[in-house]
């Protein structure tokens, strides 16, 4: 950020500058000290699950006993507590064996729910701000208001609609729905990104006469790409990461990974804790991957949920 | 604007189908709802009859769904307090001069990243209710550090117990609400702070009376973002406790309604929770669509 390298001014004492500067000095690189060491005690207070789920993951049932908890595993994890019993690494083939297929079918869900909505929404951004009509800010709020409803509202006659039309309780009816209830938000995001970049050469097209979809595939979508960016990652978390629609609409032998983890971790007493932590680690992966590596344009998806 | 059908019929039609889809989707089921939660019909048979307002006056007569609703009032309230809290502290922290600045953002955003289900997996092991000897999780942290006399039942409390669940919901979503008062931060345009400077005002002086009132709108959208999350809270409570009735909330009832077939009695807790939503989402949109047409 460009603020960041300011000089710091609370060094400078509010009347005679130029004198008795040692003081204040002092007291900036205390307060500044204090600041840095707040800073890392959060930190290490927001890792505190991590660092839970991680242990606890590689330790085998019989070491998860409740006063060696929050230890670190006492063996190694391809070892057993009494001789060919269960190891740390059982774990994880564990949780491996019960969200693999879950894993794959949210990958299914989870790109083509990404890519369609992403797409969708860029044409309808695209004609919202620089290819507008008549009335266009009212069409706006009105695709607007889907993305501020609880889903619940609408969760009843859906769910009756998905049983009348005997549709399957798999991703094909979640695919659907992540699509439609992506539109909103992703047409949003790709409004506020058009209005954001200039466009001289796309109305200078306009001006020659070019029609709306060759102006649009020619010169808008080559632009396009950093909205892509952010509306991707965005319905592809989010779609990952999707609950309350794969509650009501799925079951565990179509549904996708939260459903799988929910029902492995439901399951598990004490005991067995580490299974389930090793498969919210397995679940959590691919969105974590996608927070680290393309973290940036993460905040700009959920910048865009907020108000500009 | 270009008149004529030439002009704006090529931009509608793109439109199109969104407008129809969300139409049905958003608005045809809205009104679906409603239609639904004015009937009697409390099963799967499809006969059923008009009864008016019936099913919204004996819910709100319902000791259950009061319960849910105190429920929801309690983790809302904690919920909101909590991340305001931290993501200010965190924002302000940041705010200038703070080297490994991106370091800091990244490991308090990163929860966010994560799905209440995944972290109702850890949380429910931290929120564990045993004490003493059999204490782990949180319990047993207080017990190994002398503080035993703060372990506690958790969500098992019986009037605080959603505050427990709140916890989570505040690891998770803090860092949101520091990157958006961190762009509020940054926002406040850098002559305003040299002015004050100039001014003589010492640092607390510059943020409390230039730098703080500006933070005013980026609050205020910070708390109808939480709040309206708040509201459809789910997924957090099905992940650590399941559809119990310690700690349901509306969302939570709703599903258990559904669930077996009282398809009148679901629409009718989801409708009020849809009242209750707009009381944040139609300010919000007011707000935007006027802003809009001032920047025009």
């Amino acid at each position: 950020m460009t603020v960041t390298e300011q000089a710091p001014p609370a060094a400078r004492p509010r009347s005679d500058p130029g004198l008795r500067t040692p003081k204040p000095v002092r007291r900036f690189t205390m307060g500044r000290t204090l600041k840095y060491v707040l800073l890392v005690i959060f930190v290490f207070v927001v890792l505190i699950p991590v660092y839970v789920l991680i242990v606890t993951s590689f330790k085998p049932p019989a070491d998860v006993t409740a006063s060696t908890s929050w230890g670190l595993p006492v063996r190694w994890p391809w070892e057993s507590v009494a001789p060919g019993g269960p190891t740390g690494f059982d774990n994880w083939t564990g949780a491996w064996t019960a969200l693999a297929p879950a894993l794959g079918r949210t990958f299914l869900l989870a790109i083509p729910a990404a890519l369609i909505s992403s797409f969708i929404g860029a044409m309808n951004g695209f004609v919202l701000s620089r290819w507008r009509f008549p009335h266009a800010d009212i069409v706006f709020t009105f695709i607007l208001f889907g993305m501020f409803i609880p889903y619940q509202a609408i969760m009843t006659p859906l769910v009756q609609m998905k049983t009348t039309l005997g549709l399957p309780s798999d991703i094909s009816t979640l695919l659907m729905v992540h699509i439609i209830y992506g539109l909103p938000i992703c047409t949003l995001i790709f409004r506020n990104y058009y209005v954001s970049i200039p466009m001289e050469l796309m109305e200078a097209s306009r001006m020659d006469g070019a029609g709306m979809l060759r102006t649009f595939a020619s010169i808008v979508l080559p632009l396009s790409l950093p909205g892509f960016v952010v509306t991707i990652i965005w319905q592809f978390t989010n779609a990952w990461n999707d609950f309350l629609f794969a509650m009501f609409l799925s079951d565990t032998s179509g549904g996708p990974v939260s459903l799988a983890l929910n029902n492995l971790a439901q399951g598990a007493q004490l005991a067995n804790y580490g299974t389930a932590m090793a498969g919210a680690l397995i679940a959590s992966l691919p969105t974590l991957l996608v927070y680290i590596i393309l973290g940036k344009y993460f905040i700009g998806g959920l910048m865009s949920g907020s108000v500009k | 604007m270009r008149k004529g059908v030439r002009n704006w019929g090529p931009p509608l039609l793109l439109v199109s189908p969104t407008i129809i889809i969300l139409g049905i989707f958003v608005y045809g089921l809205i009104a679906a709802n409603i239609q639904v939660s004015t009937t009697n019909r409390h099963s799967l048979s499809p006969e059923s009859e008009f009864v008016g307002l019936e099913n919204y006056m004996a819910l709100l007569s319902e000791d259950r769904f009061l319960h849910s609703l105190f429920n929801l009032v309690m983790f809302t309230v904690v919920f909101i307090a909590g991340t305001m809290l931290f993501g200010f502290i965190w924002a302000w922290m940041l705010d200038k001069g703070v080297s490994a600045e991106g370091i800091f953002r990244s490991v308090y955003l990163f929860p966010m990243a994560i799905s209440f289900v995944a972290s109702g997996v850890v949380w429910r092991w931290l929120l564990n209710s045993a004490e003493g000897d059999r204490a782990s999780g949180l319990n047993r942290i207080f017990e190994s550090l002398g503080l035993g006399f703060l372990q506690n039942a958790w969500w098992n409390e019986p009037i605080w117990g959603m505050a427990a669940i709140a916890m989570p919901a505040i690891w998770q979503l803090s860092g949101y609400v520091m990157a958006l008062f961190l762009a509020g931060f940054r926002g406040v345009p850098q002559e305003l702070r040299e002015a004050a400077r100039m001014d003589g005002a010492s640092e607390w002086k510059l943020y409390r009376y230039v730098v703080f009132p500006q933070l005013s709108p980026i609050a205020l959208s910070a708390l109808i973002i939480v709040s309206h999350m708040s509201l459809k809270v789910f997924d957090l409570i099905m992940s650590i406790t399941g559809s119990i009735y310690q700690t349901e909330v509306p969302a939570t009832y709703m599903w258990v309604t559904l669930t077996s077939n009282d398809y009148a009695k679901s629409a009718t807790i989801a409708t009020i929770l849809l009242l209750l939503a707009s009381l944040f989402i139609i300010p919000y949109l007011i707000q935007t669509w006027r802003s809009e047409k001032a920047n025009r």
